[in-house]
């Protein structure tokens, strides 16, 4: 470990942190952008949480698995994003819960 | 470098909140854009280089662009132009200007420290040998994923007919 590194739990409380952050986000804001965007949150967070773990013990596999997670949230995001750009054009409105009664 | 790492997280976390509170998409995701530079600042102080680089470059660069160009194209319009001049007074810089001024202020900070210790710091010749080595395979998975996800968005954006009788 770094000499001066933070400690690895309160590395993960901020992870903890920034995930909850994230959830509120999602549960609260009802509309599919703002939706996406927490969910980038709490992906970042536990990309926090396993680089904080990586780095406990000075092993790459920790960015190693922060990596994928960094390459499943960019296909995600595009196909979520290519998703709201069809929704709008369709629907004219990102509204999650008005979106929710169109079911056809 | 454990201050550097309580105020990055402290400057990451509020951006978040911020982020996730705010009414205008645009403002959302500027402030998630600063969230995600903290978290990098974060990874430098964990002793990671390497993911402090790829956040900054991957998730701040090209996924946060990805989000603004379609913010753009969704919601253009001179009603939200006129709404945008009515609301860009001097009051709402407070609060961005004092994130961004303690993250500069910490920067320069521990760049002025000068470099610590890198005995433990995983750089990119471990991470290269450890993505060359055992985790080969699952590399080539990541970009299965990446092609899968290309074809889908680009399915999803086609304008002729919808998807419904493919």
């Amino acid at each position: 470990m770094l000499a001066n590194a933070p400690s690895p739990e309160h590395a993960l409380a901020f992870a903890v942190i920034l995930f909850a952050i994230g959830l509120a986000g999602v549960l609260a804001r009802r509309d599919f952008i703002y939706m996406l965007l927490s969910v980038e949150i709490m992906l970042s967070a536990a990309g926090v949480a396993f680089v904080a773990a990586g780095a406990r013990w000075a092993q790459p596999d920790g960015q190693i698995m922060f990596i994928f997670i960094l390459s499943m949230a960019a296909a995600e995001i595009a196909v979520g994003l290519a998703l709201a750009i069809r929704l709008f054009h369709m629907f004219h409105t990102l509204d999650v819960d008005v979106l929710r009664q169109m079911r056809d | 470098m454990s201050l550097a790492f309580y105020v990055a997280g402290g400057v990451a976390a509020l951006a978040a909140l911020l982020a996730v509170t705010r009414a205008n998409a645009v403002h959302s995701l500027l402030y998630l854009i600063l969230s995600l530079l903290a978290i990098a600042v974060v990874f430098l102080t964990l002793g990671a280089p390497f993911a402090a680089a790829l956040q900054v470059i991957i998730n701040a660069g090209a996924i946060m662009v990805m989000f603004v160009f379609v913010i753009m194209l969704i919601n253009p319009g001179p009603r939200s132009v006129r709404r945008e001049k009515r609301r860009l007074g001097l009051r709402v810089w407070i609060v961005p200007g004092l994130i961004g001024a303690v993250l500069f202020a910490e920067l320069v900070y521990v760049i002025g420290l000068g470099r610590q210790s890198a005995a433990a710091d995983v750089g990119p010749e471990e991470m290269a040998l450890a993505l060359f080595g055992p985790y080969g395979a699952a590399i080539e998975l990541v970009s299965l994923l990446l092609l899968a996800g290309l074809l889908g968005a680009y399915h999803l954006a086609r304008r002729e007919t919808p998807g419904k009788g493919e």
